[in-house]
C-alpha cells in the first residue's frame, strides 16, 4: 500500500477548512462574543461560517476533479467535485436565510452543526468505500436531527426532531444490513472492486435481498412515498433554515450517492444498477411519491407541510431522474437537483423571514406580501414558480432534461417513458397548488393590522442571489451542464 | 426583418421599466407600457414594409443556446408569423390604450402584461420547438396574475381554471415533444430536426403525437369540448386581459398548431381530418346558440369567441391552401374585432354601468347616453356576423370554400354557424343598446351622469376598426404574406397529405 498523503490532505482541504472554522467558531464565541447578544453571536459566527463555506468552494473547485485518492477509498471526479461546490453554495444560502432570527438559543452551536453536515454531504459526495458512505451518511444525518430540533421554545421543533430521528435510525439500520449483505457477498467493501466481484459471479439471491435493504434505506431518507411520513411533520416543525437543509443540500448529497451506488462512475461500469428487479422497484416508489405528494399538496393549509408534500412528489421526479441517469450520465439529475435545492431553500428562507416577524406557517397569513414586502413576494414568486416548472425559470429546464433522458431512447416504449409521462401530467396538476401560494401572497389582500415586513440586509442579499441564480440557471442551463 | 427580436426584447424591458417606475407614479407605468407597445409595433410594421413574401421562413437569429441537448436560440420569421406580428403589435396598442383607467396596482398590471406581449411575441418568431414552448408559457403564466388580480366576476376561479387549462394543454405538447426528440433520436429541436424524427416514428406513434399535440394546442385555442375555460376566462378577465385572450392568446395555440402540430407530422392530418373538423363544426354552432342564450352580455362575446376560433380550426383541418390561408386571416380578424367587442362591453359600458346582464342593460336607453358606445358596437357586430368590408368576410369565405373542398357536408355546417352569429350578434345589439324606447324621458335623465368615452378609449376603438375595414376591404393585403408562406415544403407536405 503506497499511499500519498500530501494529495490526501490536498483533496481534504475543504473538508478540513469547515472543521476548522467550527472549532474556531466555539472557541470565538466561548470568549470573545460571550457576553453578547444572541443576535450578535448568530451573526459573528454566520459570518465565519459563510467565509468558510465560500473559501472551502473555491479550495475544492480550484482542486478540481483529482481523481482517487488513498487507493481508491474517495473518488474525485467531476460529480463529485460538482456535488461538494454545489452542497457548499447551499450551506451557504441556508447560513445566509438563518441571520435575523434571534430565537435560537445557543446560535454558535447552530453554526457549527450545519458546518458538521456539510461536511458529511461532501464525504457523501466522493466516498467510495462502504464504510465510510455509512459514516458520512450518518454525520451528516445526526447533524440533521440536531438541526431539526434545535429550536427548544416550540414543542413542535422537539416532535419534528424526535420523529426525523426514529425515521432515520430505523433507515440507517436497513441500510447498514444491505451494506453488510453486499460486503458478505463480495468480500469487500470498495465499491469499485464489488463491481469486479459482481460481475464475475452473476446474480445471487441475497444480492436482491440487499437491494432491496439498501432501497428502504434511501426511501427513508428521501423521503419518497410509502417512507415519506416523517417529512411534513419535520418540515413543519424543524426551524425553517434547518428545513431548508434538509430538503436542499441534504436531497443533492443523498441522491448523488444513491446513484453512485447503483450507476458507479463514469470508469467503472454499472454496480448495483445490473442487478434485475431494482427498476421496477425505484419505479413504484418514484410513482407512487409523484401521485401522493402531488395529491395531498392538494389539501394542504399550512405553506410548510405543502412544501413538504412537493419536496415528496419532487423525490419521485429524482428517482426518475436516477433510473434514467444509468443511460444519460448524472448531468440531468444533478441539475434538477441542485436548482430544486435553490428554490426550495429560498422559499423556506422567505418564510423564515415572516415567521421572525411574527408570522406563523398558514397559507393565509401570506396574503397580501406584495404590499408588505414586495422584495419578498418578488422572490417568491421566481421560487415558487420554478418549483412548479414554469420556463424560462431553472426548474423548468431541470424537469425537461430528467423527462427527456427518461424518455431515450425507446419514448414511450419503455415503462420508464411512461413514468415520463406521468411526472409531465402530475406537474400540471402541482400547478394548482403551487398558485394557491402565489395567489395568497401576489393576489389577496392583507390582513386588517399587518404592518410592513422588515427583511434583515443578509437574508434580503441571499434571497435575491438565489433567485437570480434561478433565472441565470434556468436561462442558460450549460453554465451546469457543460460540467458532465 | 433583422429588427424584429427587438418586439421580444422592448417588451420584456419595458415590463421591467413599467415595475419599476410604477412603484412611483402610475402615469409614468402607463406612459412606458404605451410606448412600449407602439414601439415594439412600430418595428413590427417597419420590418413588414421591407418583407418580401416567400415560401420560406427568414432567419433572424440563430444561436447555440444548450449545446448538450441541441437546443438553438433560434428566430426566424414568414408572411404567416408577421400577420400575427401585426395583430400582437395592434392588440397590444389598443389594450394598453384600454386599460387606462387601471389605478391598482399600475406599474405591476402593465409589468405582467408586457411580459404576456413578450411571449406572444416569442412564440409567434420561434423556429425550435423548445424555444417556441419556453414562451408559449411565459405567456400563459401572467394570465393568471392579470385575471385574479384585477379582474371582476369570480376571478380568482376564472384564472385558476384558464391557467390549468392552458398549462395542461401545454403539458401534453411537451409530451409530445420530448417523444418525438426521444424515441425518434432527434439531433436537435429544430423543427426541421423534429419532423425528420418523427418521420422514423411507427405509424401508431405518429398518430398518437399528432393527437397530443394538436389537441394540447387545441385547448388553447378554444377547440370544443375544451373550450370551457375561455367565457370563464374572458368573463373574469380585466377589459384589456379579455381583449389579449380573445385578441391573441388563443391565436397562440391556433398558431401551434399550424406551425408545429400539423408539419411535425404531416401525414397524420389525413388520419385525424373528420374528427379535426366535426369537433371544429361542432364548436362553431354549439357555442354560437348558447350565445343566443346567455344572460351576461360579456359570456355572449366569450362564447361568440369559441364560435369564431371554431372557423379557424375548420381551416386548419381542411387541409388545402385556401382553407389555411383563410384560417390565418380569420386568427387576424377575429384578433381585431374580438378586441373591440370586448372593449365595448368591458370598458365602455361595464366600467360605466357597473352591472352586464342583459336584462338591467335592457332598462337602460344605453344608445342615448353612450351613442359612441353603440356605434362602435353596431359596427363590431356588423364585422363579426361577417359582413363584407369586414376582415371576417373574406377570411370566412376562404375558409368555407376551402372546407367545402374538402367537405361538402362540414362547410354546411359551419355555414349555419354564420346564421347562428348572426342571430346572436343582433339579439346582443338589440337588447344591450336598444333596449328600451329613447322616448321615454325619465330613464334618460336618471342616468345622463355617466362620464363620457375617453380619448384613449376613442383613439383604441378607431384603431381596431380602421384596421378591420382596411382588411376587409383589400384582404391580399395580407393574403400575399400568407399564401406564398403556405407554399413552404413543411406545408406542402401537410397540404398534400404528406407525400412532399
Amino acid at each position: 500500500m503506497n499511499i500519498d498523503y500530501s494529495l490526501f490532505f490536498r483533496a481534504m482541504q475543504p473538508e478540513s477548512l469547515l472543521i476548522e472554522a467550527a472549532l474556531a467558531i466555539i472557541i470565538l464565541d466561548l470568549t470573545v462574543m460571550r457576553r453578547k447578544d444572541l443576535s450578535a453571536r448568530l451573526n459573528v459566527a454566520s459570518l465565519v461560517g459563510a467565509l468558510a463555506v465560500a473559501l472551502a468552494a473555491v479550495l475544492a473547485l480550484r482542486n478540481g476533479a483529482m481523481g482517487e485518492i488513498l487507493n481508491g477509498v474517495l473518488n474525485l471526479d467531476t460529480l463529485a467535485v460538482a456535488t461538494r461546490v454545489g452542497v457548499l453554495g447551499l450551506t451557504l444560502l441556508v447560513l445566509g436565510i438563518g441571520t435575523g432570527g434571534a430565537r435560537i438559543r445557543n446560535p454558535a452551536e447552530y453554526v457549527v452543526i450545519v458546518l458538521c453536515a456539510a461536511v458529511g454531504f461532501m464525504l457523501m459526495a466522493s466516498a467510495q468505500q462502504l464504510l465510510l458512505v455509512f459514516l458520512a451518511l450518518e454525520l451528516a444525518s445526526l447533524s440533521l436531527y440536531v438541526l431539526a430540533g434545535f429550536d427548544k421554545s416550540r414543542p413542535e421543533s422537539a416532535e419534528a426532531g424526535l420523529k426525523y430521528f426514529l425515521f432515520g435510525g430505523m433507515a440507517a439500520a436497513f441500510l447498514l444490513f444491505g451494506f453488510s449483505l453486499l460486503y458478505g457477498l463480495t468480500g469487500t467493501l470498495d465499491l469499485p472492486g464489488m463491481s469486479v466481484v459482481m460481475a464475475a459471479t452473476g446474480f445471487h439471491p441475497m444480492l436482491a435481498v440487499a437491494m432491496v435493504m439498501i432501497l428502504v434505506g434511501f426511501g427513508y431518507k428521501a423521503a419518497a412515498a410509502p417512507f415519506h411520513l416523517w417529512a411534513p411533520d419535520a418540515y413543519q416543525g424543524a426551524p425553517a433554515p434547518a428545513a431548508a437543509f434538509i430538503a436542499s443540500a441534504s436531497k443533492l448529497a443523498g441522491f448523488v450517492l444513491f446513484t453512485r451506488l447503483l450507476w458507479g462512475s463514469a470508469s467503472q461500469g454499472q454496480m448495483l444498477g445490473a442487478t434485475p428487479g431494482w427498476v421496477p422497484v425505484v419505479w413504484l416508489l418514484a410513482g407512487a411519491s409523484m401521485l401522493v405528494g402531488n395529491l395531498a399538496a392538494l389539501a394542504q393549509s399550512n405553506v410548510r407541510r405543502l412544501l413538504a408534500y412537493s419536496a415528496i412528489a419532487h423525490a419521485g421526479a429524482l428517482l426518475l431522474g436516477v433510473i434514467a441517469s444509468g443511460r444519460s450520465g448524472p448531468g440531468p439529475l444533478f441539475f434538477y437537483l441542485t436548482t430544486y435545492g435553490i428554490a426550495t431553500a429560498g422559499a423556506f428562507g422567505v418564510f423564515h423571514v415572516l415567521e421572525n416577524q411574527g408570522g406563523a406557517q398558514k397559507l393565509k397569513d401570506l396574503a397580501g406580501l406584495h404590499r408588505r414586502s414586495p422584495l419578498l413576494a418578488g422572490c417568491l414568486m421566481v421560487f415558487i414558480l420554478s418549483l412548479a416548472g414554469v420556463p424560462p425559470l431553472s426548474g423548468f429546464f431541470g424537469k425537461f432534461a430528467v423527462f427527456a433522458a427518461a424518455l431515450s431512447p425507446a419514448g414511450l416504449g419503455s415503462p420508464t417513458g411512461w413514468l415520463a409521462v406521468f411526472a409531465i401530467a402530475m406537474s400540471a396538476v402541482g400547478l394548482y397548488y403551487y398558485l394557491l401560494i402565489l395567489k395568497e401572497a401576489l393576489v389577496r389582500p392583507a390582513a386588517a393590522g399587518a404592518t410592513a415586513v422588515k427583511v434583515p440586509a443578509a437574508a434580503a442579499l441571499t434571497l435575491v442571489a438565489a433567485a437570480g441564480l434561478t433565472l441565470i440557471f434556468g436561462m442558460f442551463p450549460s453554465l451546469l451542464l457543460r460540467w458532465f | 426583418m433583422n429588427l424584429l427580436p427587438w418586439t421580444i426584447y422592448l417588451s420584456f424591458a419595458g415590463a421591467l421599466l413599467a415595475l419599476v417606475a410604477g412603484a412611483r407614479s402610475a402615469a409614468a407605468a402607463r406612459g412606458i407600457a404605451l410606448v412600449t407597445a407602439l414601439a415594439s409595433w412600430g418595428v413590427v410594421l417597419v420590418a413588414a414594409t421591407g418583407f418580401t413574401p416567400a415560401p420560406k421562413m427568414v432567419t433572424l437569429v440563430d444561436a447555440p443556446w444548450i449545446e448538450s441537448l441541441g437546443i438553438h436560440y433560434h428566430l426566424a420569421a414568414d408572411g404567416i408569423s408577421l400577420v400575427l406580428l401585426v395583430l400582437t403589435g395592434l392588440a397590444a396598442t389598443a389594450g394598453v390604450l384600454f386599460s387606462w383607467n387601471i389605478k391598482e396596482r399600475t406599474g405591476e398590471f402593465f409589468a405582467y402584461f408586457l411580459t404576456l406581449i413578450g411571449g406572444v411575441y416569442g412564440v409567434f418568431l420561434s423556429a425550435d420547438a423548445f424555444l417556441f414552448f419556453v414562451f408559449y408559457e411565459i405567456a400563459i403564466v401572467p394570465k393568471y396574475f392579470l385575471i385574479a388580480n384585477w379582474g371582476s366576476t369570480n376571478r380568482e376561479y376564472g384564472a385558476m381554471k384558464l391557467v390549468l387549462y392552458s398549462f395542461a394543454g401545454s403539458a401534453l405538447v411537451l409530451a409530445a415533444l420530448l417523444w418525438i426528440y426521444a424515441a425518434g433520436g432527434a439531433s436537435g429541436f429544430g423543427l426541421g430536426e423534429l419532423t425528420a424524427a418523427a418521420a422514423t416514428l411507427g405509424r401508431p406513434e405518429q398518430l398518437a403525437v399528432f393527437a397530443l399535440l394538436f389537441l394540447g394546442f387545441a385547448v388553447l385555442a378554444g377547440m370544443f369540448p375544451f373550450h370551457t375555460w375561455a367565457p370563464t376566462g374572458h368573463v373574469a378577465a380585466p377589459t384589456a386581459v379579455s381583449m389579449l385572450l380573445a385578441g391573441v392568446v388563443m391565436k397562440l395555440g391556433a398558431y401551434g398548431c399550424l406551425r408545429v402540430a400539423l408539419p411535425l407530422v404531416p401525414d397524420a392530418l389525413a388520419f385525424w381530418q373528420p374528427a379535426i373538423l366535426a369537433l371544429a363544426v361542432i364548436g362553431i354552432v354549439y357555442a354560437g346558440l348558447i350565445a343566443l342564450v346567455q344572460d351576461d352580455f360579456k359570456f355572449v362575446i366569450g362564447y361568440s369567441s369559441v364560435s369564431h376560433m371554431g372557423f379557424v380550426l375548420l381551416g386548419l383541418g381542411a387541409g388545402n391552401v385556401r382553407a389555411a390561408s383563410g384560417a390565418v386571416l380569420q386568427m387576424f380578424s377575429h384578433g381585431v374585432i374580438a378586441g373591440l367587442l370586448f372593449a365595448v362591453v368591458g370598458r365602455m359600458v361595464y366600467e360605466r354601468t357597473h352591472t352586464r346582464k342583459l336584462a338591467d342593460l335592457r332598462q337602460l336607453p344605453l344608445h342615448k347616453l353612450l351613442p359612441f358606445a353603440a356605434v362602435v358596437f353596431v359596427i363590431a357586430g356588423l364585422a363579426s356576423m361577417g359582413l363584407p368590408g369586414f376582415s371576417g368576410f373574406p377570411a370566412e369565405l376562404a375558409i368555407l370554400i376551402g372546407a367545402w373542398q374538402t367537405s361538402p357536408f362540414w362547410a354546411l355546417g359551419a355555414a349555419l354557424g354564420v346564421l347562428v352569429a348572426a342571430a346572436f350578434t343582433l339579439r346582443a345589439i338589440q337588447v344591450s343598446f336598444f333596449g328600451k324606447d329613447d322616448r321615454d324621458p325619465v330613464a334618460a335623465d336618471a342616468h345622463h351622469h355617466y362620464e363620457p368615452i375617453s380619448v384613449p378609449e376613442k383613439a383604441g376603438a378607431f384603431l381596431l376598426i380602421a384596421a378591420s375595414l382596411v382588411v376587409g376591404l383589400k384582404p391580399d393585403l395580407l393574403f400575399d404574406w400568407i399564401t406564398p408562406a403556405l407554399q413552404s415544403p413543411a406545408f406542402q407536405a401537410v397540404l398534400k397529405g404528406g407525400t412532399p
